[in-house]
């Protein structure tokens, strides 16, 4: 939840600083010494993105291309279902569980206008997207969270959807293959949302008891109360480059330990080094890598 | 309802309650205390060990957050580091080797936010103790005497049955921290209290806890000889249950299950 705010303020800050160089930007070129160039073609129509990491704009067409990583490595924000179509098999993609979706349990003050302004913006019901799918031919359940939709927190239909897609794949003996992330626990739902850190943990384990694989990728940012569930509860945990992975927001650590934390703390980078995940893959590796693990645990190999 | 959300968060956070180990002292018998968690060090802010409830052996572990100043910065006022879940999850398993019923007091503002805790895995050690409290073979009873804040209080609550006291509270998140984050001012934490629903009668209607204690004798010896009766014959219901792992599981497993929409939503 606290990274929640820190993810809406980083992204407040880019959009500022995006506007920051529209203003630097001269007017017209004979304001930048006279020459009198040719227009460049993508300045004018097409809209550029500013990377944070190495300050670049970037034409949108290019970055789609490349699975929203810039050229310089870094990785940006992905929405759920571009990254079903980046990392599934072509028209393999089965949804489950779609029907379950969040109401306002606790009558939490402006949380029903919340979600329908979520809704309507994100075109999702809710902050999670499960189902079946074959990841370079190999079969298997996949889950994945949206940051577009109240930065990924998980509510009592996110739990819900996770912990049911569990069973399904251990009713149908699948691996299970997920994308976290989030700002943690959704408090608008309060101790219902704290559960379903219980829940999905039992979930887990019901399916790790019955010898089945879960693979877990953690994208930017995973934090809070997805951290300590089932983020890292699976067999293989896997990171994005650059991705924000920790359990407390580094806010609330530095006003806590008043103490300026270092630039890669809570970083893949960092968690890696400290020994909580198994490697570190760049987007346009995923699907190759998955897939391999995919086939090492086939049934028909591990038995 | 005469006394309002907040008040009660300021009851539950109170030096002068009980804390943990006023409760292993006045119920139980005969307490060993077990240190470390043979991975690091040892967190002062969990206790736990053996000991004995109406002559039968259990294993006890509590947040605890001490009386005086000193005491309380000791305990680094019972926000336990990793190595605390992970001292409790190690007795834990020793409790089912030797097949011994667990009984945990939780009181905690929250698992602590530090660097430290951070470079040694808090959200994997709170993780950790969520999957394997989930198939523990042996009985287990969660009270929470104070605080119950968040994951920290949680993973030591994977329980058969959870209690709370009175005046304890349950919370996805401190209401002053909620104010901050949802209003940008953290003087709404009274409105925020009253949003999270986060008391003990709150927790009860929700599902989430089994018992409220009532606290009119807190700190007596007729409160603990409450208390401890309350346990010893749970534990006798409990330990006769041959089918408690999958009742554990059923019991998380309805919580928050949300309705399912009628008509999926044209977007």
């Amino acid at each position: 939840m606290l990274v929640f705010a820190a993810g809406l303020r980083s992204r407040g800050k880019q959009v500022t600083k995006m506007a920051f160089i529209k203003f630097l930007k001269p007017k017209n070129q004979l304001e930048e010494g006279g020459r009198t160039a040719a227009p460049v073609q993508q300045d004018e129509g097409e809209p550029l993105k500013n990377c944070p990491n190495c300050h670049h704009d970037i034409p949108i067409s290019k970055l789609w291309a490349n699975n929203l990583v810039c050229s310089c490595g870094y990785h940006f924000r992905m929405r759920a279902r571009q990254r079903i179509a980046m990392i599934t098999d072509k028209d393999s993609f089965s949804e489950l569980f779609s029907d379950i979706s969040s109401q306002n349990p606790l009558s939490f003050p402006g949380y029903s206008e919340k979600l329908d302004t979520v809704r309507a913006a994100s075109g999702e019901e809710e902050g999670v997207i499960c189902g079946t799918a074959k990841i370079g031919k190999q079969s298997c359940c996949i889950f994945v969270m949206d940051s577009y939709f109240m930065m990924g927190s998980m509510g009592s239909a996110v739990g819900e959807r996770i912990t049911s897609l569990f069973e399904y794949a251990k009713e149908h003996r699948l691996p299970v293959v997920g994308f976290t992330v989030s700002g943690g626990a959704r408090m608008q739902e309060g101790l219902l949302s704290l559960m379903q850190m219980a829940k999905t943990s039992a979930a887990v384990k019901r399916h790790s008891d019955a010898g089945l694989l879960y693979v877990a990728v953690l994208t930017d940012p995973t934090t809070g109360g997805v951290t300590a569930s089932f983020a890292m509860e699976a067999d293989i945990i896997l990171a994005e480059p650059g991705a924000r992975v920790g359990f407390a927001g580094a806010r609330v650590i530095e006003q806590t330990t008043r103490k300026t934390l270092p630039k890669e703390f809570q970083t893949a980078e960092f968690v890696m080094e400290h020994g909580f995940i198994d490697s570190i893959v760049e987007r346009g590796s995923q699907k190759k890598y998955i897939t391999r693990l995919l086939k090492l645990h086939r049934a028909e190999v591990t038995q | 309802m005469s006394q309002s959300p907040y008040a009660t968060v300021r009851i539950a956070r109170d030096n002068s309650r009980p804390t943990g180990l006023d409760y292993i002292k006045n119920i139980f018998k005969s307490f060993t205390e077990f240190h470390g968690d043979r991975r690091f060090a040892d967190d002062a802010a969990v206790v736990g060990g053996i000991a004995t409830l109406s002559d039968r052996p259990v294993t006890v572990i509590a947040i605890e957050k001490g009386h005086t100043a000193k005491e309380r910065a000791a305990r680094n006022f019972g926000a336990p580091h990793p190595e605390g879940y992970r001292k409790a999850l190690r007795l834990m398993k020793q409790a089912e080797k030797f097949s011994r019923p667990v009984i945990c007091f939780i009181d905690t503002s929250g698992a602590y936010c530090g660097v430290g805790a951070e470079e040694r895995g808090q959200g994997q050690a709170i993780a950790e103790n969520l999957m394997e409290m989930s198939t523990l073979r042996v009985p287990v009873i969660s009270i929470l005497i104070g605080e119950g804040g968040s994951g920290g209080a949680l993973a030591l609550a994977v329980s058969d049955r959870v209690w709370m006291l009175q005046n304890a509270v349950y919370s996805v998140i401190s209401p002053e921290g909620c104010a901050s984050i949802l209003w940008k001012d953290s003087t709404k934490a009274e409105s925020a209290a009253q949003s999270l629903k986060l008391t003990a009668e709150d927790a009860k209607e929700l599902g989430v806890i089994e018992r409220i204690i009532s606290e009119n004798d807190i700190g007596k010896k007729e409160f603990y000889e409450r208390i401890k009766k309350l346990i010893t014959e749970e534990l006798e219901a409990l330990s006769e249950d041959c089918d408690l792992v999958s009742k554990r599981y059923e019991r998380f497993r309805r919580m928050g299950a949300p309705k399912i929409s009628d008509s999926p939503r044209d977007m």
